[in-house]
């Protein structure tokens, strides 16, 4: 059991990390896309950390902080619904629909990799 | 300002606040698989689609939007109890998350054009 105060630094740090990432991607890619990148590359970092076997500080800092923070539900939330809005929903549905293959795809490879390698 | 180092301060110091309020949140909600993760993207959609309203300053826009809400929701975890619930319960699970988190997103949008 991981101490409290050093599992919430472990989880703030690591959100802080990731938080800064996807904003560096959300510059880099300036459109709605740039959701699918860190939502996809967020959920197969998850998945390398479920399939590995890490102490419980490398999960909350990488798994919890880092990968929760780094990919983001309600941007996708609100880019979807404004998306549809806009009188595209075409594209919103194809936007909603991309990022939990993507996500689930990326999980699944990223735990199926890490259980071969260790 | 989004370019700008006091703008990634902002960022991460939104993303070490979020990401430690959706720990407490999930320690909260207990046992059950994809409840915490459930309830924060709900939350936190109805929050982004208020703040992206209301929110003028730049500034807020990142500590807040970019940086606080957008950690405190998370799409990673997502996946990962949509998984760990197997195919039926898990594509249950992203209908209603989708759902509620699409309703959530526009009820906030609404609620700050009509402020």
């Amino acid at each position: 059991m991981t101490e409290p105060l050093l599992a919430a630094m472990a989880v703030g740090i690591g959100g802080a990390a990731g938080a800064l990432a996807r904003h560096a991607v959300g510059l880099a890619i300036e459109s709605r896309w740039s959701l699918v990148v860190v939502n996809t590359l967020g959920s197969f970092a998850l998945g390398v950390v479920i399939g590995v076997p890490t102490g419980p500080s490398a999960t909350l800092a990488v798994g919890v902080g880092f990968c929760g923070a780094f990919t983001t539900f309600s941007s996708f939330a609100v880019e979807t619904v404004t998306t549809a809005e806009a009188g595209d929903p075409g594209t919103a549905t194809a936007f909603a629909a991309l990022n939990v293959v993507a996500a689930v795809a990326a999980l699944l490879t990223g735990s199926g990799l890490a259980l071969v390698v260790t | 300002m989004e370019r700008t180092l006091a703008g990634a301060a902002l960022v991460a110091a939104g993303g070490f606040a979020g990401a430690l309020t959706r720990y407490a949140v999930d320690i909260a909600a207990g046992d059950v698989t994809g409840l915490g993760t459930l309830l924060v993207n709900v939350v936190g959609s109805f929050a982004l689609g208020l703040l992206v309203t209301r929110a003028t300053e730049v500034r807020t826009q990142l500590f807040v939007g970019t940086g606080f809400v957008s950690s405190f929701t998370t799409y990673s975890t997502f996946a990962a109890d949509a998984v760990a619930l197997g195919t039926v319960a898990g594509t249950g699970y992203v209908v209603v998350s989708y759902a509620a988190g699409f309703l959530a997103a526009i009820a906030g949008l609404a609620l700050g054009r009509r402020l």
